[in-house]
């Protein structure tokens, strides 16, 4: 799939979240921990914003399960892309870590997603450059 | 330092249009400071301070000062989304307090409607920018969110966790219909039942088209003068009891999200107002959607959390209530030009001046009183429930 045929929007890299991004490209879902005061945290940043603390936080390797912490069915979204893909679910997913982190829930009917829902992380590659994280039902 | 009554608000203007395709969003403002100002029986040369926030790209402070054709010694352009006002009317208190200023406007204009701007749809492309920054627009909007959406999320939730009912927002969109029914400006004034709210088409689940406020265009002023000043203009002051500023956002990806922004703000209106929740005759809250109102009146205090569902059944928010609510139709029914933050001040003042006398929305006749309500409690949000968001609650009383 190219840039050109991808419609929905695209993250934007910078230093601050680029292990992120080149993580997803291997499969892997990061988060960060604070050396300092040891929480974890989501979206990454370029600091604990926890305790701002000198050191930055480190990258660590989510399991990649959670459960879905709350949702919505969006059947209304004017954005290129967007429009074109309701109904979809847009989530929370908290994270076995404690974090939640937003995403699409993927592979399962939007009429059968639950709160509570256990879910695992799912990588779809849209671009080249990119590789973004989603979730779906969790395999039994 | 007691803060209460060394400032009030003397007057205000709320734009009639809801359809504007002619006119700008600062003549749009211009009009309603000229109104506000025509209210109090106060002139330009009065303004010493201006304040004004509005929907992005927007108007700067200084812009604004340049269309305006005004020096003032104070400008506060406080954007925190739709509740900026009651942050503008929390900070211009403070700089009247402190004797750096005598005369504020707060102001607002929008021509969202008529710019076809899909404020809750359109999603993070609303605006017509579609590059997103690294953090967080992208962790979050390339998964679609919507302004609807992130409170949809927060609605469900609430469902969730407490068996929340869609009748019980629903009925939250009727009283403001009802309301709306009263009031000649609104853009929607035909009554309105909880079916139809639940027969009307899902936008977001669990929120429905009728659990959405309007797309409108508009705008409003509110003037707030010192003690002395407010002595000398048309009508009766409005006073200032207590404000309050909070915000909440993820925390780092932990935050409960059924803690508002609100639940920060209100202790510390009610703390400086000296005041209980008792003594509130009347509220203005902000209601982008159902559940804001509904979330909000629970992080207010007004009623235990989770229990917000049976708080707003029975007509509790209607005119002739417990609690009148956005006796103006709210944004739900009357306007909501994509900040709604100024027709709270504005519709609370109106209220306890006593300005509806004669009329179906005099609030105090509803309820078999003999005078108009003396406390007026107005919190207006901003941003997304879901991600993050502004309270300023705002504590006012007659004079």
């Amino acid at each position: 799939m190219t840039t050109q045929q991808y419609k929905k929007l695209l993250p934007a890299i910078s230093g601050e979240t680029r292990p992120y991004w080149e993580a997803c490209k291997r499969g892997e879902l990061l988060i960060q921990k604070c050396q300092k005061c040891g929480k974890y945290q989501f979206y990454p940043r370029g600091f604990c914003s926890h305790c701002w603390a000198n050191e930055p936080p480190q990258w660590v390797k989510a399991s990649g399960k959670g459960k879905v912490y709350t949702f919505t069915v969006t059947y209304q979204n004017r954005s290129p892309g967007y429009a074109e893909e309701v109904p979809y679910v847009l989530a929370l997913v908290e994270l076995e870590e404690g974090v939640r982190m937003f995403t699409n829930i993927l592979e399962c009917k939007p009429e059968d997603v639950r709160i509570g829902m256990p879910v695992e992380v799912v990588f779809r590659k849209v671009t080249d450059q990119v590789t973004i994280p989603y979730f779906r039902p969790a395999k039994a | 330092m007691d803060l209460r009554r060394t400032a009030a608000i003397v007057g205000v203007y709320e734009h009639p249009t809801r359809y504007a395709p002619d006119k700008s969003e600062q003549l749009i403002i211009a009009e309603s400071i000229i109104g506000a100002l025509n209210d109090a029986g106060l002139e330009k040369k009065d303004v010493d301070a201006l304040f004004v926030a509005a929907m992005p790209p927007g108007i700067t402070g200084y812009g604004m000062c340049d269309y305006l054709n005004i020096y003032p010694r104070w400008v506060d352009s406080t954007n925190v989304g739709g509740g900026s006002f009651e942050f503008h009317l929390s900070h211009a208190l403070t700089a009247i307090a402190a004797g750096r200023i005598n005369c504020a406007v707060i102001a607002y204009g929008s021509t969202a409607r008529s710019g076809g701007v899909a404020v809750g749809t359109g999603g993070a492309a609303r605006w017509g920018q579609a590059r997103l920054s690294p953090v967080p627009d992208s962790f979050e909007d390339i998964y679609g969110t919507t302004t609807v959406g992130l409170y949809a999320m927060v609605a469900q939730r609430h469902m969730y966790e407490y068996g929340t009912k869609p009748e019980q927002l629903a009925e939250i969109a009727v009283a403001m219909r009802y309301h709306a029914s009263m009031n000649p400006h609104a853009m929607y004034r035909d009554p309105i039942t909880v079916e139809d709210v639940l027969s009307s088409r899902i936008i977001s689940s669990p929120l429905h088209l009728l659990d959405c406020c309007v797309i409108s265009d508009g705008g409003g002023a509110v003037v707030v003068a010192s003690p002395s000043l407010a002595r000398s203009t048309r009508k009766k002051p409005v006073w200032i009891l207590g404000v309050g500023e909070g915000i909440a956002h993820q925390g780092g990806g932990w935050r409960d999200l059924l803690e508002m922004a609100a639940y920060q703000s209100a202790p510390q209106a009610f703390a400086m107002a000296g005041v209980t929740h008792q003594d509130i005759d009347m509220c203005m809250i902000y209601d982008s959607f159902t559940i804001t109102v509904l979330l909000t009146l629970e992080n207010l205090g007004f009623c235990k959390r989770g229990e917000g569902g049976d708080f707003v059944s029975g007509g509790r928010l209607r005119i002739d209530g417990d609690l009148p609510t956005n006796t103006d139709g709210g944004g739900l029914s009357s306007n909501h030009p994509g900040m709604r933050g100024i027709f709270l001040l504005i519709e609370a003042t109106r209220q306890l001046r006593g300005d509806y006398a004669g009329t179906p929305r005099q609030t105090h006749a509803r309820r078999n009183r003999a005078e108009p309500p003396y406390i007026a409690l107005c919190h207006g949000t901003g941003g997304a429930l879901g991600s993050r968001h502004s309270g300023g609650t705002v504590i006012l009383a007659r004079d």
